[in-house]
């Protein structure tokens, strides 16, 4: 037996009105407003945050294995998954593993993964996902898209969310597709798009879920469905027969916009955070064929520090569509001032335990604690007497600020340059993100979230800034 | 520790014009300053022994001190660059000054010169370090600004107490270098205006940061026995101090971003050689390091020029403005020189070499009767500080 231990989301800071995107084009507008990836965020770093707060302060030393589905990996050629099992500190001895290229292999990633500690080859599996995909200037898509990570941690017999079968069929349509020259996704006509691929497959494999565990559509308490709009939901349901009121998680469109492959395990972190026991979840993907799999709730989920009620509430708007095209690198803005730093592949992994896994020091002779990791104790001057303590976990307060405006990048200019005094007392010292430079204070209660900092070197330098709690 | 009080003097120095050189390289301005002071001495680049060069960016690293070399055609003598941020210009005198004390030489020079304007773009650029990320966007102002927050809680000042009060740092500096021929800006400013300006790291607005120019400075020094042979009124060495902590105290632990053990420790080892006890009474005027408007401030209390929190009243009562008790930054400081940054530790002393000597080059900023003078920089993140105290009397 398989399930689900705990899931969590992460809803960008940024959000964006459609009307500002439709108003930039003198276009109509799709309702609501879209979630935004920060200029410092992409796939990976909405996957390492959401798969942090998944996990909680709980021991990570049982997790045997990182799953990452995106089609919007950082990397064409270099896995994901031993970046974010990395940046979560998880011990070495771990499988990793990357899925892409399709909009499924977010579930894909998680039934596998069911399946892996269902057969008893793994003990705990995290499966995370993150997307950041581009809809063409003026496209739909472009306004319907959103930027989230999502992050599920499987277990074994005593998961709370008991994962009870799948059923699945696959299928070859070019529906909606970007080969590996493209930036911007593509489709085919919409109305053969819904019709022959969203609509009819994944009425097969929802269909063959509920024959397969002779389950009626009434039986469904919460069917999780992604969509890529509304609409075609609202058609899927009426053919499959899932139309209870409330039956239907919400497809969060309005609010976040569609997320790709990380659409069902963010339907699925919103759903847990409301489930009840006895509840059975029925949770479903497209692309380039279709899942479904059904869970049945058998006791509490534990609720991630910051559930996405709050983070819904808690966003800053993105008025300017030439921000948001920039922030993708869609237009180039006047270059700022240029980085004087000496990009090192050798240094970032040399570095690794305090660069990459939050790593700082407490002195086994005095108990200073320091970041990043010092072989000389800054108070007492032991050497290599200490012992390495994650930070990445802890909340800290600003102890000092200032609002830099040569140090941000020309299309987000106000770098909040902050020293952060960590809970265990060592200092943190970064940008902070995610804030309305404004309100920042003395004091301001903060946690650590890893960001992309740059492209020097021709690879992603990731590193950790600090964020205010939300 | 020992002390080279009077064993040292000052025989010559020069300096040249600072400002945004598009017509000089760094060849260029190091023939500049060290022409000048050479011609002070009275010596030729036939009679220096040894050569204390002090550059950081420019040129990049690789060529050590075969800039100065090839500049000046020092030829067979050794020249030794150093390179520590914002006190690389007092390193270098520092250098020259042990090295005659030692007895290894005669005469030498102190050089330091830097070309940032070559560049293309107005800043110093945006990182620092060896690390690809730990500090990525760190920046000069960025780093000083951290400072104000803390000082402004530390004595009750509002934010817009505290710009006010740093406020009047630029204005009276800026005032200064309306009096200085060699400066870079020469402009004079109101608190209002300074207040208003731009923000470049909140709290430091525009006039809150000091530019970047080219420039660069030059001393001759010699043995304090055999200085009258080069001149009546030679310049002695009263006391050097040198404190360097962490490149990063953003990360120290319990760093209270007031009180600076570089600044606090150079200026005491400073003052403890040259004999002062109580630096507001002794010292006549005084070059502090104005990279911004809060490092003058801190520097006030952790120099002992003010009590701690008494630098509010100092500033409002212009004690630090010319005529004042303890005139700093009579120059202009780094906030009208702008800060050329192996170059500034030498231009500052040049300034009190000038002041001693009563021979500056506008008797509008003349201090009347001086007999000690400090020069001081404070760079890198701001944790490396160097001290100088010269005196016009030996002994």
């Amino acid at each position: 037996m398989a399930g689900i231990i705990s899931a969590a989301a992460h809803i960008p800071y940024l959000k964006m009105e459609r009307k500002v995107i439709g108003g930039a084009w003198e276009r109509g507008s799709l309702p609501g407003c879209r979630s935004v990836a920060g200029s410092d965020e992409d796939s990976l770093t909405m996957a390492a945050e959401a798969a942090a707060a998944c996990l909680g302060q709980g021991d990570r030393a049982g997790v045997e294995g990182v799953f990452f589905a995106s089609t919007t990996a950082p990397y064409r050629e270099k896995q994901s998954a031993s970046l974010l099992a990395t940046v979560l500190d998880l011990p070495v001895e771990l499988q990793t593993v990357d899925l892409g290229n399709s909009l499924r292999a977010g579930l894909s990633a998680l039934r596998l993964a069911l399946d892996s500690v269902a057969s008893g080859a793994a003990g705990q599996l995290l499966v995370a996902s993150g997307e950041q995909r581009l809809g063409y200037p003026r496209s739909d898509q472009e306004q319907l898209f959103g930027d989230a990570g999502a992050a599920v941690l499987v277990g074994g017999d005593d998961a709370p969310l008991a994962y009870l079968g799948g059923f699945r069929v696959s299928d070859e349509i070019t529906d909606v597709w970007r080969t590996d020259q493209d930036r911007y996704v593509r489709t085919w006509e919409g109305r053969f798009v819904s019709g022959e691929g969203y609509l009819a497959v994944m009425t097969k494999a929802i269909k063959g879920l509920l024959a397969k565990t002779g389950l009626q559509p009434g039986d469904i308490d919460r069917a999780l469905i992604p969509a890529p709009e509304a609409r075609s939901l609202q058609d899927l349901l009426k053919k499959t027969g899932l139309t209870g009121d409330g039956q239907a998680a919400d497809p969060l469109l309005d609010q976040v916009g569609f997320c790709g492959a990380a659409q069902p395990l963010l339907m699925l972190a919103a759903a847990l955070e409301q489930a009840s026991v006895g509840q059975k979840v029925l949770l479903a993907a497209y692309g380039d064929g279709a899942e479904a799999l059904l869970f049945e709730v058998r006791g509490p989920l534990a609720k991630p520090a910051s559930d996405l009620a709050r983070q819904l509430a808690n966003r800053r708007a993105l008025n300017s569509y030439a921000r948001f095209l920039s922030f993708r690198d869609t237009v180039e803005p006047l270059p700022g001032e240029p980085f004087r730093l000496v990009p090192s592949a050798t240094v970032t992994w040399r570095e690794r335990d305090s660069l990459l896994r939050c790593q700082g020091s407490r002195c086994q002779v005095c108990g200073t604690a320091a970041y990043p990791i010092q072989r000389i104790c800054d108070h007492c001057r032991s050497q290599d007497q200490f012992e390495a303590v994650r930070l990445s976990g802890m909340t800290g307060e600003v102890f000092t600020f200032s609002r830099d405006n040569l140090a941000g990048r020309p299309d987000d200019p106000v770098a909040v340059q902050t020293v952060v005094q960590m809970e265990n007392g060592a200092r943190f010292y970064g940008l902070m993100t995610d804030c309305d430079p404004a309100q920042v204070e003395l004091g301001l209660p903060v946690r650590l979230t890893l960001r992309r900092f740059h492209d020097l070197g021709g690879f992603h330098n990731y590193f950790w800034k600090c964020r205010p709690v939300r | 520790m020992g002390s080279i009080k009077d064993k040292v003097a000052i025989i010559g120095m020069g300096c040249s014009q600072f400002g945004e050189r598009w017509d000089a390289g760094t060849s260029d301005l190091a023939i500049e300053a060290a022409g000048e002071a050479l011609a002070d001495a009275g010596v030729g680049p036939q009679d220096i022994e040894a050569c204390y060069f002090s550059t950081v960016y420019a040129p990049m690293g690789g060529v050590g001190g075969t800039i100065a070399a090839d500049a000046l055609k020092l030829r067979d003598i050794p020249i030794i660059r150093n390179e520590n941020w914002c006190t690389s210009g007092h390193i270098a005198l520092f250098e020259a000054c042990l090295a005659v004390a030692s007895g290894m030489y005669d005469v030498v020079m102190a050089l330091g010169v830097e070309k940032l304007k070559d560049t293309g773009y107005p800043g110093l650029g945006m990182g620092r370090g060896m690390n690809p990320v730990l500090e990525a966007r760190r920046t000069a102002p960025g780093s000083f600004a951290l400072i104000a927050k803390r000082y402004f809680q530390a004595h009750g000042l509002s934010d817009q107490e505290g710009k006010e009060l740093i406020g009047r740092i630029a204005v009276k500096n800026h005032d200064n270098g309306s009096r200085t021929p060699k400066a870079h800006f020469h402009n004079k400013v109101t608190l209002e205006k300074v207040v208003a300006a731009p923000l470049i790291a909140w709290p430091l607005g525009l006039f809150d940061c000091c530019g970047n120019s080219d420039g660069a400075a030059c001393a001759i020094v010699t043995r304090a026995d055999l200085a009258r042979k080069f001149r009546d009124d030679p310049i002695y060495v009263k006391g050097v101090g040198v404190a360097m902590d962490s490149s990063m105290p953003h990360l120290r632990p319990g760093f209270d971003w007031i009180h600076f053990g570089a600044l606090m420790n150079s200026s005491r080892q400073a003052y403890e050689m040259a004999g002062i006890k109580n630096p507001r009474e002794e010292l006549d005027v005084a070059e502090v390091h104005d990279c911004f408007t809060i490092t003058e401030l801190a520097i006030y209390e952790n120099f002992g020029f003010s009590p701690e929190g008494g630098a509010r009243a100092d500033i409002e009562g212009g004690f630090f403005e010319r005529g004042g008790g303890l005139p700093v930054n009579i120059d202009g400081g780094l906030k009208c020189f702008g800060h050329p940054i192996g170059a500034s530790g030498l231009r500052m002393t040049y300034e009190i070499y000038k002041q001693l000597q009563q021979k500056v080059d506008n008797p509008a900023r003349q201090v009347q009767n001086p007999r000690l003078g400090l020069s001081h920089t404070f760079g890198g993140p701001p944790q490396i500080s160097a001290v100088a105290i010269l005196g016009n009397e030996r002994g």
